[in-house]
């Protein structure tokens, strides 16, 4: 099966847990596209890095849109306000890490504010 | 995407931080270039002060006003004495009548639909049709899709799925738009061509929409503005001075 994996970062006015952020997205896409839609998705949170606020998430790519869309609706983690802002999307898991690397929007002091 | 303009931007523009924490904020989301609507009464004084913070922040600003008249004759009225001192002119239109009249006149850069009130919604084919023969475009403010759930949301994703399918056929170009008015609901204009997957516009136009239409409209007033044009497609080349002696 073929899958697309979506770099993004979190802003927000504090650090997020693990959890907090999957169950973010997972709420906007449940309800965007209902729970059918959902489960199209595929939806996985690869990695997730407290410090960086940095998310890779993997989905199918045929609901690559639906995710991306997803990702871009989430406006609260864990009840408090928050944005995601996508970076990078992918085929691979390896690409997608190396292009994040050279990504210069992903400086710390200029998403936490 | 090489060039993205945020031709609506709402700050609050009596709370100066506010305005510069945007705008900053902006520039860091990757747009070239934004709008930020100016108050009609006096557009040229707070235009200077907003170009002011956006040369600060490295980024473009578009003078804009966004009118909201009554009837036509109010609309006529700021029209003759805004339009050759902004940049971009945008209607709201809440009433039918309104909504003809912004959309047949070709001073009219954008118009807009009160889209939280189902009963304010006149942009149908008869709309279009003006608003494609005058060269009006038709703008989204596309955060407001992340202000509203549930029901309401539904009822705005389906009309703004209707809007865009009467834009396409009436040949109106859609202008997408942020709308924001925090920094929170800012997003980069990638974020918002996938949010406008939700209402149906393909990621091609959805770019189009945030780049080549905004500047388009931006680049035809700015050069209608110069000192050097005369009437459309006569501009002055050299002045009388600089002309070489025979």
């Amino acid at each position: 099966m073929r899958r697309r994996y979506v770099a993004a970062v979190v802003e927000g006015c504090r650090t997020f847990a693990e959890r907090d952020v999957y169950d973010a997205v997972w709420t906007s896409l449940v309800r965007l596209f209902g729970e059918y839609g959902a489960s199209q998705a595929e939806l996985y949170l690869v990695e997730y890095n407290e410090q960086k606020a940095q998310a890779i998430f993997r989905c199918s790519h045929k609901t690559l849109e639906m995710v991306k869309a997803s990702i871009a609706a989430t406006t609260d983690i864990a009840n408090e306000k928050a944005a995601f802002r996508m970076v990078r999307v992918s085929g691979t898991l390896k690409a997608l890490r190396t292009k994040v690397k050279s990504n210069k929007m992903l400086s710390r002091e200029k998403l936490i504010k | 995407m090489k060039y993205a303009a945020d031709l609506h931007l709402c700050p609050q523009l009596d709370n100066r931080a506010n305005v510069k924490v945007m705008v900053e904020k902006a520039a860091e989301l990757g747009y070239a270039a934004v709008g930020i609507p100016a108050s009609p009464k006096a557009p040229q004084k707070e235009a200077e002060d907003l170009r002011a913070v956006c040369s600060d922040a490295g980024i473009d600003y578009v003078s804009r006003v966004d009118l909201s008249p009554r009837t036509p004759g109010e609309l006529l009225r700021s029209l003759r004495s805004l339009r050759l001192r902004t940049e971009v002119v945008a209607v709201k239109c809440f009433s039918k009548e309104v909504a003809r009249q912004a959309a047949k006149d070709r001073r009219v850069d954008l118009v807009s639909f009160p889209l939280v009130h189902p009963k304010k919604r006149f942009f149908d084919f008869a709309e279009a049709e003006l608003a494609s023969e005058a060269q009006a475009a038709l703008e989204v403010d596309v955060s407001l899709l992340l202000s509203e759930q549930g029901y309401r949301r539904v009822n705005l994703l389906s009309y703004l799925r209707r809007m865009t399918v009467i834009a396409k056929k009436g040949h109106v170009p859609i202008v997408l738009s942020s709308g924001a008015t925090e920094t929170m609901s800012l997003r980069t204009a990638e974020d918002y061509c996938s949010l406008a997957y939700l209402f149906g516009v393909e990621l091609h136009d959805a770019r189009k929409a945030f780049s080549e239409t905004p500047k388009g409209i931006v680049e035809q007033n700015r050069r209608k503005l110069s000192p050097d044009f005369v009437a459309p497609g006569v501009f002055v080349v050299r002045r009388g001075k600089e002309r070489p002696e025979s």
